[in-house]
């Protein structure tokens, strides 16, 4: 391991690092605010490895003026081949930064129920933001398992964190189902590791490439077997049906902020992985997961929209609504995976666009729901009711962020879901499109009943609760993003299509 | 300038809820002020416009917006265009000054109305697909705030089936629109119209079935029109004006911009089917208007009838080479743009019927002439353009119609003008059940209209009666816009 090495994993170190320092100054005595202050501060170490590294492998001019030619994107292996720097990683890391400081600064009033554990809280958020970077940058099997492994157990502790009984039982859900899981994905990748005799991705991607060359996958089932049960493996991670089960109790047991970092992040990771995987590794298969993807994704939209109509608890229905939206991505996923040799140009950025954009509106989602919470203490709809009077700036910005969710303009939800529809229908994935339009339409009923509640009926009581300067912060800071990348797209559209030139 | 014309009422309403104070008259009258301005704008536009040169005029541009998915902004008229920007103009001020009896939330209220009124203009501005999708979509938002808050009856109902109907309509048509840009590779709509769209990705007929759904919805035609008696009758008056006078025209905008502009063959292929759904529409929807006993369910259901008339002029393209003439086409045009402030004007009048006397219900009703002179000649303008007597535009637009498809399709033709009979059939029962027959010692205390609520009568009369003497104002323009198109159908 060279200095070079350190210096291309800079990211994850100084994470890490921080962390550590989080825990010293838990230890120290001082004042209340040092233990989110040093967190959310020294969150900008990593930051600013990741823009430096961009560098490395990417020309930030040419993003901002595009007469300049693009140089060629390209990879830096690290780590004896197990890592890769590169824009594609390097966008997921900017990804779970941006999003462990949005979830910390929302948490600020929040963690005061922690009371000692304040400390572990933040501790726990950004080890498992560092297995996340490990998996977007991953290209060997084993390395992958380690670092989904150490995404996954900091999030069963913080599932557990709220104390009471339902957070207790959501943490060991998430722990034995998680744990089944991994055995499932874990099995997968001996049974390729078996066929192909590697477990690096490139090399995988020969060894398939010299066997499969003309032949359907199906006919070589060691393999077949082994790529399925990856895909439930990861499945599981992005929360996509068949593979959800754990998703709504979850959801509903852990402590928010902890709900709105899983729903975003551990997602997005999932998809870092899977793309990684499939784009890199089975290369040469890929028609076959077009229909897998498609299929995934057909059944995890409908379900999910479908059984979020009966919800009655905000944070169950938001649970769905992660399900459906894993079903979208899994559209753009589908159509990135049946692409010809025309029409890569379209497909491959927008998953990509798809993942910001749902991760800025789900934030904001969440991080509004927290905010409204601290006033009503209670996560029923009905709750809600007369929120547009009681908190008008808050309603807006969860009706903002709902909207995206449905899918209606001005909001970057939108433009998403037309890209990612763009690339099915470039595909030739039509009738997957339909369908994705029709659950769009579904959507809007249970998401619009939410906005009814707080805009029409009569308000309980009109008690006015302190404001917390830091979630209001990163409501604000969400929900205008949602609008501003929903009139404004070309920015991350750019910056998601050339981090994913180098993986397609 | 024609961004100017879209965002100003947008800008209206960002004022109205961050900078304006919580003082009822204030809000109202910069509302009004607002509303005035965007009316004189209109006009400019529309005058602006020179319908002998025809194609595509005032355009706003910015190429570079997505250029992944070469989205642009593009905001331009043509002669389809300009005198529903015109409309709008109108019908928003007409609009804002009927609602002057809202008692609640007054701030937001004003604000949904502008911004509804941004979303339309929007649809009838842009020339990129993407962008005319977002507007389309955009004034979902408002209306569904619209009617569920300030509506009356099952208002949360409608406003959800409004709402629910209108997405799906637009889910089909993303579909489509999304099949014809990774066929042709552009979302120009100035230049998908003189591009041979047969050869897509998926069967053009399935597309244009795709578009005609998500018009059709809108328009609306039988069977899909169900969403509209509700949201017409539960909506406030000023949304019902804005709905009947221009939301529904954005449906048989569409039809003529691109299913029959874009699919010229596809479109003449379909035209019996869609001359048989536009009679349907407008039997079934008359007959269903003479059941009616609710004054304002009654003029929702006569729209059914009377948008059926549009698809029919529409459907004049079935005509055989040498009987093919604009004029059918035209009449469509013409009898949008004359339904605009007809309706508009009849539900302004409803909406003020009810505001003095607490009642909708026929029956209830009668003698109001003699309490309220000027609301009922307003009232009777409105109803004698409803069933197209000469001299208002309802006529000029109907003969239109009929001349443009009788050769297309003469029985079919024949059986549309039992609708008319209908229509005064119904118009004048209930114009007389109303206005006239003996007084009632209930409605003796009855004033008549205001001066602020005589603004929006007297100009939407104005309209009903400048169209009807002089049709080709606007009809000329309208003819400029379908030559754009028509060598097309002829080839």
């Amino acid at each position: 391991m060279s200095p070079h090495d350190i210096y291309l994993l800079s990211p994850e170190i100084s994470l890490a690092a921080v962390a550590f320092m989080v825990v010293l100054a838990d230890m120290v005595n001082g004042p209340k605010n040092l233990v989110p202050g040093v967190a959310i501060v020294g969150l900008a170490i990593p930051l600013f490895f990741i823009v430096l590294l961009w560098g490395e492998v990417a020309d930030w001019w040419s993003l901002l003026d595009p007469q300049i030619g693009e140089r060629e994107g390209f990879s830096i292996p690290t780590l004896f081949g197990t890592l890769a720097v590169d824009r594609f990683a390097l966008f997921f890391k900017f990804l779970f930064i941006g999003s462990v400081g949005l979830v910390l600064m929302s948490s600020y009033g929040y963690v005061e129920r922690f009371s000692e554990r304040r400390g572990e809280f933040h501790v726990l958020i950004m080890l498992s933001a560092v297995g996340m970077m490990l998996m977007a940058a991953g290209t060997e099997l084993i390395t992958l398992y380690v670092a989904l492994e150490l995404s996954t157990l900091p999030l069963v502790a913080l599932a557990a964190f709220g104390g009471d009984r339902r957070s207790s039982e959501a943490g060991l859900k998430y722990l034995v189902l998680g744990a089944i899981a991994s055995a499932v994905l874990l099995y997968g990748m001996t049974l390729t590791f078996g066929f192909t005799g590697s477990t690096n991705l490139e090399a995988i991607a020969v060894a398939v490439g010299n066997v499969a060359d003309g032949t359907d996958v199906f006919g070589i089932p060691l393999l077949a077997v082994g790529i399925i049960l990856m895909v439930a493996g990861f499945g599981f991670k992005i929360a996509a049906v068949p593979f959800q089960g754990w998703v709504p109790d979850v959801y509903e047991g852990s402590p928010l902020p902890v709900t709105a970092f899983l729903s975003v992040a551990s997602k997005a990771a999932g998809f870092a992985v899977i793309i990684r995987v499939f784009f890199t590794a089975f290369e040469s298969l890929e028609v076959d997961w077009a229909l897998l993807f498609a299929g995934i994704a057909a059944v995890s939209m409908t379900i999910g929209n479908l059984v979020a109509i009966a919800q009655t608890n905000v944070k169950r229905l938001l649970a769905y609504s992660t399900i459906a939206h894993a079903g979208y991505m899994l559209v753009g996923l589908a159509a990135v995976a049946s692409r010809t040799t025309d029409n890569v140009s379209i497909g491959s950025g927008t998953l990509l666009f798809y993942l910001g954009a749902y991760a800025v509106t789900n934030l904001a989602a969440f991080f509004a729901i927290m905010a409204i919470m601290e006033r009503t203490r209670s996560e029923l709809i009905e709750s809600f009711a007369g929120m547009s009077q009681r908190a008008p700036w808050l309603a807006l910005a969860l009706s903002i962020a709902l909207l995206s969710l449905t899918g209606i303009p001005p909001t970057v939800g939108f433009m998403a879901k037309l890209f990612v529809f763009g690339a099915a229908i470039k595909a030739d994935l039509a009738w997957l499109v339909a369908l994705g339009a029709v659950n769009s339409v579904i959507s809007a009923y249970f998401y619009l009943r939410v906005i009814r509640v707080m805009y029409l009926a009569e308000p309980k009581d009109h008690e006015r609760s302190p404001r917390v300067i830091p979630l209001d912060i990163s409501v604000a800071v969400t929900a205008i993003a949602v609008i501003a990348l929903g009139v404004w797209p070309k920015a991350l559209l750019e910056i998601a299509d050339r981090a994913v030139q180098q993986i397609f | 300038m024609l961004t100017a014309v879209v965002f100003l009422p947008l800008a209206g309403a960002i004022t109205i809820i961050a900078l304006l104070g919580d003082n009822p008259r204030g809000v109202k009258w910069f509302a009004a002020g607002i509303g005035i301005a965007e009316f004189v704008l209109s006009i400019i536009v529309f005058a602006q416009y020179d319908h002998a040169a025809g194609g595509f005029q005032l355009a706003d541009r910015y190429v570079d917006w997505v250029p992944l998915m070469d989205i642009q902004y593009h905001l331009a008229i043509d002669g389809l265009s300009a005198p529903f920007i015109l409309l709008t103009g109108i019908l928003g001020l007409a609009a804002i000054y009927s609602s002057w009896s809202v008692a609640t939330r007054h701030k937001e209220y004003f604000a949904w109305l502008l911004v509804l009124q941004t979303a339309v203009m929007g649809v009838f501005a842009a020339q990129d697909f993407i962008l005319f999708f977002i507007f389309w979509e955009l004034e979902l938002i408002p209306m569904f705030f619209l009617i569920s808050i300030w509506g009356s009856g099952r208002k949360e109902y409608s406003a959800m089936k409004f709402l629910l109907f209108t997405f799906t309509g637009s889910a089909f048509m993303l579909v489509g629109l999304l099949t014809v840009f990774f066929s042709v590779n552009t979302f120009d709509m100035t230049q998908l119209v003189g591009m041979d769209l047969n050869d897509l990705l998926l069967p053009s007929q399935l597309v244009f079935a795709f578009f005609f759904i998500g018009f059709a919805i809108k328009l609306p035609i039988w069977p899909f029109h169900t969403w509209l008696p509700d949201a017409h009758t539960d909506a406030p008056t000023a949304v019902s004006v804005m709905l009947a006078g221009v939301l529904l025209k954005m449906g048989g905008y569409g039809l003529l911009r691109i299913n029959v502009s874009m699919f010229p063959d596809v479109a003449m292929d379909a035209a019996v089917p869609m001359a048989i759904l536009a009679v349907i529409s407008i039997l079934y929807g008359a007959m269903v208007t003479f059941r009616q006993s609710d004054l304002k369910r009654l003029v929702a259901n006569s729209s059914v009838s009377h948008m059926g008339f549009v698809l029919l002029g529409i459907s004049s393209i079935g005509a055989t080479a040498g009987n093919l003439s604009p004029v059918g086409l035209t009449g469509a045009a013409m009898q949008m743009f004359s339904h605009g402030v007809v309706t508009g004007l009849l539900f302004v009048m409803v909406g003020v019927i009810y505001d003095k006397a607490h009642t909708r219900h026929i029956p209830d009703l009668g003698g109001l002439a003699t309490r309220m002179p000027i609301a009922a000649v307003a009232f009777l303008v409105a109803g004698l353009a409803a069933l197209g007597l000469p001299g208002t535009s309802g006529f000029a637009a109907e003969i239109m119609i009929f001349l443009g498809t009788f050769p297309a399709h003469g029985v079919i033709t024949a059986l549309a003008t039992i609708g008319v009979l209908l229509a005064a059939g119904y118009v004048l029962w209930m114009v007389q059940r109303t206005l006239f027959g003996p007084q009632r010692e209930r409605w003796a205390q009855l004033t008549d209209v205001s001066a602020v609520e005589a603004v929006a009568p007297m100009l939407l009369m104005a309209a009903i009666l400048i169209v009807g003497i002089y049709p080709a104002i606007v009809s000329d323009v309208f003819r400029a816009g379908v030559n754009d198109f028509f060598p097309r159908l002829m080839g």
